[in-house]
């Protein structure tokens, strides 16, 4: 099977502080992979070097097969990237945000329209593209931001905590969507602190202090660790590995 | 013995009520969760208490204080954290939990010793030179929690307080929730995670404006209507596809195995021939208790 993002040492510096520390990783293409760490692990880090936002101070990697020192242009072309950080332009509506970021990609004309309609249709969102997106609830919000960066239909999609702060019946509705996109290839490399959501994931792997200390399926490392769920493994590993400090 | 009382709020903003006739109590040494979709209102309940916005009618009580008479005497008694925390970004952690203990005028010693508990908590020590603006969102959040616990208020008011923070943390974030409970503090807090519901002692859910239940954890769960099953087989999309196509039953992901509810007092023992012509053998499904989050969903479903 093909790879949609191989890493290998991976590392960035910033001055003396290492926040990304010789990760590496191999993630197949349409996979649901979950980046998961502690708050400062360096996941933010090591996904802005992936989408081309970031050049890395050492190691290699490639995404959807391009180097990811030489052809970020192409990475940001072919891959889509939901930020932790609202990416919306707040007094922007939601249709104006989709043809802001349509234009960004050069999408053709007649095709964003087309483009447009879809999503709203597929992402539930028709009754909130006209409202200015600052205004929209949270969960919409995150609809709206998940739309602009599946515009160009990239084919690896990252996802910075996506769900953070949207209550337990509208992120199950968020997953459903992501299943959707996964079913019909698109290969989903998310992060996520909540830990019913990491159990979806095909793989996972878990970061603290810019290293990756486990890689594996959901259920083979609760096993690994003999916990009684993933919640309580994050909690073991993360733990023996010294604090969250 | 409660400490806030909350009787028939009601706030609107312009025509959109965002809270409607909400009443509830918080006791000393109590932890009361408030979970719902957002938009529900609970922004709005909390900043009432705290006596920063207008409400349009109701009473809320604090102390036996009047919020909208005697705010002043309230003010000491209060520690709020509000989802959307202002935080100094060009002022470094530390500098931001100082300022925020002068507020509450903590002398030197106290603010020191303070601060200690605060980073062992927090794991915000060896990154207490770095600017606020320069943190990751979790620890931001951890910040903007540290600053609200500086002082020791009687009541404490957290609007989310955990979101976007990891697994770990949130475990000792509630540790000092907890000992906070122990030294008699009420605390009100809103969550999307359904696992800290558990770990307090009363929840309320709120749905546009209106609690749709309160009570212990275990209370809430038996309120669920209906059975839960679980089917011990991978939920791919197919399969989630096919099951959502028998009619009656519901079908959820959950982790690697999938739930299965019934309605009302039906058993799965009726839609063996539906699950068996999709290909599932009917003995892989066993009876499983209702969770929180069952319930939760079932109540904002309806």
């Amino acid at each position: 099977m093909e790879n949609a993002v191989v890493i290998d040492r991976l590392t960035k510096k910033f001055g003396d502080f290492t926040a990304v520390d010789e990760i590496g990783l191999t993630v197949q293409k349409g996979e649901i992979f979950g980046f998961l760490g502690a708050n400062g692990a360096g996941k933010t880090t090591a996904i802005r070097m992936l989408c081309g936002l970031l050049l890395p101070t050492s190691g290699s990697g490639s995404v959807g097969g391009f180097d990811i020192y030489k052809e970020t242009e192409r990475i940001k072309k072919s891959i889509g990237y939901m930020s932790q950080k609202f990416s919306l332009y707040q007094d922007l509506t939601g249709d104006e945000n989709l043809w802001f970021y349509g234009s960004v990609y050069q999408i053709p004309r007649r095709d964003l329209r087309k483009r447009m309609e879809e999503l709203t249709e597929t992402l539930g969102l028709s009754e909130f593209t006209n409202r200015p997106a600052g205004s929209l609830p949270v969960g919409w919000r995150q609809r709206l931001a998940l739309a602009t960066a599946l515009l160009h239909r990239p084919k690896i999609l990252f996802l910075d905590e996506p769900t953070a702060g949207i209550d337990p019946v509208f992120r199950r509705r968020f997953w459903e969507i992501l299943y959707r996109l996964a079913d019909e290839g698109t290969t989903l490399f998310v992060t996520t602190h909540y830990m019913d959501e990491a159990e979806f994931c095909r793989r996972i792997s878990i970061m603290h202090q810019g290293k990756i200390i486990e890689v594996g399926k959901p259920q083979d490392l609760i096993a690994r660790y003999d916990q009684p769920n993933l919640q309580e493994t994050f909690i073991t590993l993360i733990s023996q590995e010294g604090g969250n400090g | 013995m409660s400490i806030v009382e909350v009787s028939n709020l009601y706030k609107t903003y312009g025509p959109f009520e965002a809270v409607d006739n909400f009443s509830f109590s918080a006791n000393k040494g109590e932890i009361l969760s408030l979970v719902g979709p957002d938009g529900a209102g609970k922004t709005s309940i909390f900043r009432a208490v705290c006596g920063l916005i207008k409400y349009d009618s109701g009473q809320i009580k604090i102390a036996s204080f009047d919020v909208s008479r005697d705010f002043e005497k309230i003010k000491p008694l209060l520690g709020y954290m509000p989802q959307t925390f202002s935080l100094y970004p060009d002022l470094s952690v530390e500098e931001n939990l100082y300022f925020y203990a002068g507020l509450f005028g903590l002398k030197r010693q106290q603010f020191d010793e303070k601060k200690k508990l605060l980073y062992q908590f927090s794991g915000l020590g060896p990154f207490h030179n770095r600017h606020a603006g320069a943190l990751s969102g979790g620890m931001k959040q951890k910040l903007a929690l540290s600053c609200a616990l500086v002082h020791d208020p009687e009541v404490f008011v957290l609007d989310e307080p955990t979101t976007g923070v990891d697994p770990l943390s949130r475990r000792q974030f509630w540790d000092i929730l907890k000992n906070l409970r122990a030294e008699g503090s009420a605390i009100i807090v809103s969550t999307p995670y359904i696992d800290e519901l558990e770990l307090s002692d009363r929840v309320i859910f709120i749905y546009r404006g209106s609690k749709m239940a309160e009570g212990t954890p275990g209370e809430l769960v038996q309120k669920f209507v209906g059975q839960v099953y679980q089917l011990d087989l991978l939920p791919t999309s197919e399969r989630m596809q096919q099951l959502n196509k028998i009619e009656g039953i519901t079908s959820r992901r959950f982790g690697a195995s999938v739930h299965i509810y019934t309605r009302g007092s039906h058993t799965i023992e009726e839609y063996h021939d539906d699950l068996r012509r999709i290909g599932i053998d009917p003995d892989l499904i066993t009876p499983v208790q209702p969770e929180l989050e069952d319930t939760f969903i079932q109540f904002m479903g309806n």
